[in-house]
């Protein structure tokens, strides 16, 4: 059974529909990009699959064990975080929270877990450095260690590399690339990045007037992709 | 200079002037607690719109004749800290504007009230005073003592439990929400408490100086400190200092309590601002 399904979805909010019609589903182990232009509802399916909207119509179904608060979320930076006193250690931590119920204080498991993260993010020489110091891609391996931290199955990435420079990108892709590889961690990602897109990901999601929906080899041959590649947003 | 240690030793030994420390230093400490994650969710101006609308709560207790008008206003208060918290996520009225609205609102209809039906002859002498802090802080009755102490004593239990449930939320609903932090729940507690030290700080400060004990001790800390635990705790030590130093000063000196205690902050501020500075040159 697959890890998510959704069937006949339609997304949007205040009932205003931007998507419908949309079937896909992710098994354990892939790495699906979702692309398409602004405004065509990538970030809105996004938060329809972690249950922060909920959708028009339709269904999405979570298979092999995996629970709703069990996605580990890279989410966009948000103004609040750009003058936000904490420090790489505390919101690490904080991406235990959905192992903890009522419980109000950590314990030693959910800090060894953080910690193990931290290392694995080889973020540890910034532990008791302040978030806001750090450089984009630093704070962006300081959300992945805290999205580690709230799964074991499914990352879902909200345009991972936006604002990084070319270097720490391609870094950022490799991180991405090996967690899925070596960890067996699915990944979900939003993509501005046709090209990393198309050489990381093995499924292909394309939101627009037609909706696109295979593998990334299917994808290169549809016709979709030869018309979003040579229009003004492919790069 | 040892006169005035000499005049601080007697007062001191008043009970009026002891319970206003008690009660100032709790008020002040709570206040503090919630204004970082205030200060960071930029609902900075809610101490200010829900100060006006105890306001008015407490014109209309007045003109009703209600002899004890805590509960109404805490009602009242506490249902507005709700809504305006609410509306934050909302679509048509936007947060701050809202909280300008119903603070501008409320201040508007409780003065108003008050001219239309108040029976006291010195209706501006009321006013100003319920708006910047009476001389209330030093008359207050035992009873009133324990109210403060009691709910302030839930205050930091409430902050002390749910402290990491609170630094989730406020720094990324929507990864707590995502990862099943129930977000709606935690919002509505912080309202609630929020109401509740308006509510007592009323007392305190008076309703326009609220802010500034929210406010002013979340600010000077995030200057120097860079983790939210040692920002949360300077908070606190801050506005405590700064009420303690206050009140002193405001009973040696014969000043208003509240604009001392908030004059003192302003002092604080800029000497953490200072520091903050030098820190961030040396590094």
């Amino acid at each position: 059974m697959a890890l998510l399904t959704c069937r006949d979805l339609s997304l949007g909010y205040d009932g205003h529909e931007i998507v419908h019609g949309l079937n896909f589903n992710v098994e354990s182990g892939d790495y699906l990009c979702v692309v398409g232009e602004n405004g065509s509802g990538k970030s809105t399916l996004m938060k329809t699959i972690l249950g922060l909207l909920s959708p028009l119509s339709g269904e999405i179904e979570l298979g092999d064990g995996l629970k709703r608060n069990e996605i580990g979320y890279l989410p966009q930076q948000t103004e609040v975080q750009k003058d936000f006193p904490a420090s790489v250690w505390e919101i690490v931590l904080s991406g235990c929270q959905n192992r903890m119920g009522a419980r109000p204080f950590y314990r030693k498991e959910e800090k060894d877990l953080a910690l193990s993260n931290i290392e694995k993010m080889g973020i540890e020489p910034f532990i008791k450095r302040c978030y806001r110091e750090l450089s984009g891609g630093q704070q962006q391996r300081v959300l992945l260690a805290r999205a580690l931290c709230a799964t074991q199955k499914m990352l879902v990435l909200d345009e991972p590399v936006s604002g990084l420079d070319p270097v720490v990108t391609a870094e950022m892709y490799d991180l991405i690339a090996r967690l899925n590889r070596e960890d067996g961690i699915t990944v979900v990602m939003i993509s501005h990045d046709i090209a990393a897109s198309l050489r990381y990901a093995d499924h292909i999601l394309h939101i627009a007037e037609h909706l696109f929906f295979g593998t990334t080899e299917e994808y290169l041959a549809s016709d979709t992709a030869s018309a979003f590649l040579k229009g003004g947003d492919g790069k | 200079m040892t006169e005035i240690f000499d005049k601080l030793s007697l007062y001191l030994q008043f009970s009026f002037v002891q319970y206003a420390l008690i009660v100032g230093v709790l008020i002040a400490l709570c206040s503090s607690l919630l204004g970082v994650t205030l200060v960071l969710k930029r609902f900075s101006f809610i101490g200010d719109g829900l100060s006006h609308v105890a306001f008015g709560a407490m014109a209309i207790a007045a003109v009703v004749g209600l002899t004890n008008d805590m509960p109404l206003i805490l009602a009242v208060t506490t249902l507005s800290a709700i809504l305006l918290l609410r509306t934050g996520q909302n679509t048509k009225i936007k947060g701050d504007a809202a909280v300008a609205m119903i603070s501008v609102g409320a201040l508007a209809i409780g003065y108003l009230l008050m001219n239309l039906f108040s029976k006291s002859s010195n209706i501006s002498g009321d006013v100003c005073s319920t708006l910047f802090g009476s001389v209330s802080i030093l008359t207050l009755t035992l009873t009133e003592v324990w109210l403060s102490t009691v709910l302030s004593g839930i205050v930091i239990v409430i902050f002390v439990l749910f402290y990491n449930k609170i630094f989730s939320v406020t720094f990324d609903e929507n990864f707590a929400k995502a990862t099943g932090v129930r977000t709606g729940l935690y919002n509505l507690l912080i309202a609630v408490v929020i109401a509740v030290i308006i509510v007592l700080a009323m007392n305190l400060v008076g309703s326009l100086l609220i802010s500034a004990l929210v406010i002013f001790p979340a600010l000077s800390a995030m200057r120097v400190f860079k983790s939210f635990r040692s920002v949360t705790i300077c908070s606190g030590v801050f506005s405590v200092v700064g009420a303690f130093l206050g009140i002193l000063i405001a009973i040696v000196a014969g000043t208003p309590v509240g604009s001392t205690i908030v004059a003192t902050d302003i002092v604080g501020f800029v000497i953490f601002l200072v520091i903050g500075a030098f820190a961030k040159r040396k590094a």
